[in-house]
């Protein structure tokens, strides 16, 4: 059986960015990535829109560019990766098994970094009613479809949710040749990021419905159109507001949830808010020697962001593989989520590794001039005021060592916002 | 198109900027940073974006290379653009930012690829 230091599964952003950096910390270089698609770089080669690495590289770069630092990166330090290979099965003992073209693969490692990335969420998420017709897809299906297998997947469409997925591929169609009716969103508000609203809908004129949602799928053998209907405050349809859109194709842009079926078999403990792994300040998940970035862990907005992540996770997966008795359990205390705060990541700092972090997080509501504070034992830490705080952007407030050295280990750290 | 007023993209706070006419010259309200009042003014004048796309690509390990204008080109030249690069098919291997089409449309723009495309079958195994 092959044994490597650390394996990566996934070779998405988070992946190729995990692995480098476990790669640098190693002596003896034994990494591998694991990636079940054709090409390295995940959905980033979807992706062909700007708006990448403005952050981590200080420029604007497309999907596949971004993607393409780090790839070439990986090629020339000679990281072992494999492709289309499809890891199915992982144990206790850490050891993966996996299936390609060449058949059953049973590798043995020290340390595992999960970089699975997300899936989308479907139309049978959302229960909207109706036939099943050809014409639906998830929006990032769409995306592959248009922008590498170069399929035309329809004339009229309407896109449904309008997070920023949603109102990048309204932009993409519509380059495309194909009319979008309308952008139809259940919430009073986007999540989407605004330069998205003002690029992708603004600039083609395209309606965004909020406060909408599609009632009925109309159709047969391919969609003939859709009814949407005006919804209250309690997101129920209110009656006679219906009206119908003829259309031949609807996007679903409804969300994505982190992919962790693997991570379930492995017995990692997931977070019922983020739906990834509860992590600690190392990226370590409650399995000892098996950690999580990306996608996997939370739902990201840049790719900037993951890329960050990733690398403490690589740099400390190889950490594990060397000294595994620092990250025993029970030497952590919780970071907890309180008013105002939906989800924190990570969940929980170890003890051993009182280092400068980055938490992230995100808020539950729209809200204007509020104040982030985090606290400890009673004592307010950090106060930071912020003018504009939207459940579409994660926040990240920087932990600093002279925070740290305040902190009493006996007690949670408490993250809370305060309106002004 | 003109129009007198635009939302700011610079940041989370969305501005929304108006443009006034105070006799001949322009007025501008509304917005947050000087940041701002500079993209708007280029906004109101001249909106410009990144064209990205794919095109054809012939015998290579996949379809479709994706494309982008190395710099933004003026917003209403973006149709105009699109059905060229529809119209062009290219031969693999293509390297990234391998110059597609030069100074398209005279926008002073150069069409570049985005992703390495190989010879089709020469990756595998």
């Amino acid at each position: 059986m092959e044994k490597y230091k650390v394996v990566v599964i996934g070779g998405g952003p988070a992946g190729l960015a995990a692995a480098l950096e476990s790669f640098k910390s190693l002596d003896d270089k034994k990494v591998l990535i694991i990636e079940r698609d054709k090409f390295l770089g995940g959905i980033l080669n979807q992706c062909i829109h700007p708006g990448f690495g403005l952050h981590y590289f200080k420029e604007e770069l497309t999907g596949p560019e971004y993607a393409h630092r780090f790839i070439e990166q990986v090629i020339e330090s000679q990281i072992e990766y494999l492709t289309e290979t499809h890891v199915i099965d992982i144990t206790p003992e850490k050891e993966i098994v996996a299936v390609n073209k060449k058949g059953l693969k049973r590798i043995k490692t020290d340390a595992i970094v999960f970089a699975m990335g997300c899936r989308e969420r479907t139309r049978g998420a959302i229960m909207t009613p109706g036939t099943r017709p050809a014409g639906i897809f998830t929006a990032g299906q769409a995306q592959r479809f248009i922008n590498i297998e170069g399929y035309r997947i329809g004339k009229k469409a309407v896109i449904v949710g309008s997070g920023d997925i949603g109102l990048i591929m309204a932009r993409r169609l519509t380059l495309e040749g194909i009319e979008v009716k309308a952008v139809v969103e259940i919430m009073p508000y986007s999540t989407g990021l605004r330069r998205n609203i003002v690029q992708c809908l603004d600039d083609f004129g395209i309606p965004l419905l909020l406060s909408h949602k599609v009632v009925k799928i109309h159709g047969k053998y391919r969609v003939e159109g859709v009814t949407i209907a005006k919804v209250d405050s309690q997101l129920q349809e209110i009656p006679s507001t219906e009206r119908f859109i003829e259309c031949d194709t609807v996007l679903f842009s409804v969300g994505l949830i982190p992919e962790n079926e693997l991570s379930k078999k492995a017995g990692v403990v997931l977070d019922s808010k983020t739906g990834g792994p509860v992590v600690d300040n190392t990226f370590s998940t409650s399995q000892k020697g098996i950690f999580a970035c990306g996608n996997v862990l939370h739902v990201h907005d840049l790719v900037d962001n993951v890329t960050k992540e990733a690398q403490t996770a690589g740099r400390y997966a190889a950490i594990y593989s060397q000294y595994s008795e620092l990250f025993e359990n029970n030497i952590h205390i919780n970071i907890v989520a309180k008013e105002g705060i939906r989800y924190v990541v990570p969940q929980k700092l170890n003890k051993n590794f009182v280092q400068p972090f980055v938490l992230r997080f995100r808020v539950d509501n729209f809200y204007k001039d509020a104040v982030v504070t985090i606290s400890n034992a009673g004592k307010i830490l950090i106060e930071i005021k912020k003018s504009i705080l939207t459940p579409g952007e994660m926040e990240g407030i920087e932990i600093s060592q002279k925070i740290l050295s305040q902190l009493e280990f006996s007690n949670d750290i408490v993250v809370s916002l305060q309106n002004i | 198109m003109q129009k007198n007023k635009v939302t700011c993209i610079l940041c989370p706070r969305g501005c929304t900027i108006e443009k006034k006419a105070q006799g001949d010259t322009f007025e501008f309200t509304g917005f947050g940073c000087k940041r701002g009042m500079k993209w708007a003014k280029e906004e109101f004048t001249n909106p410009k974006r990144i064209l990205t796309t794919t095109v054809h690509v012939k015998n290579g390990e996949i379809d479709f290379v994706p494309v982008r204008t190395n710099i933004p080109i003026p917003k209403e030249k973006i149709f105009e653009a699109i059905s060229i690069l529809k119209g062009i098919e290219v031969l693999a291997p293509v390297e990234i930012g391998s110059v597609i089409v030069k100074n398209i449309l005279d926008t002073g723009a150069d069409v570049v690829a985005t992703r390495r495309v190989g010879k089709k079958d020469s990756s595998d195994d």
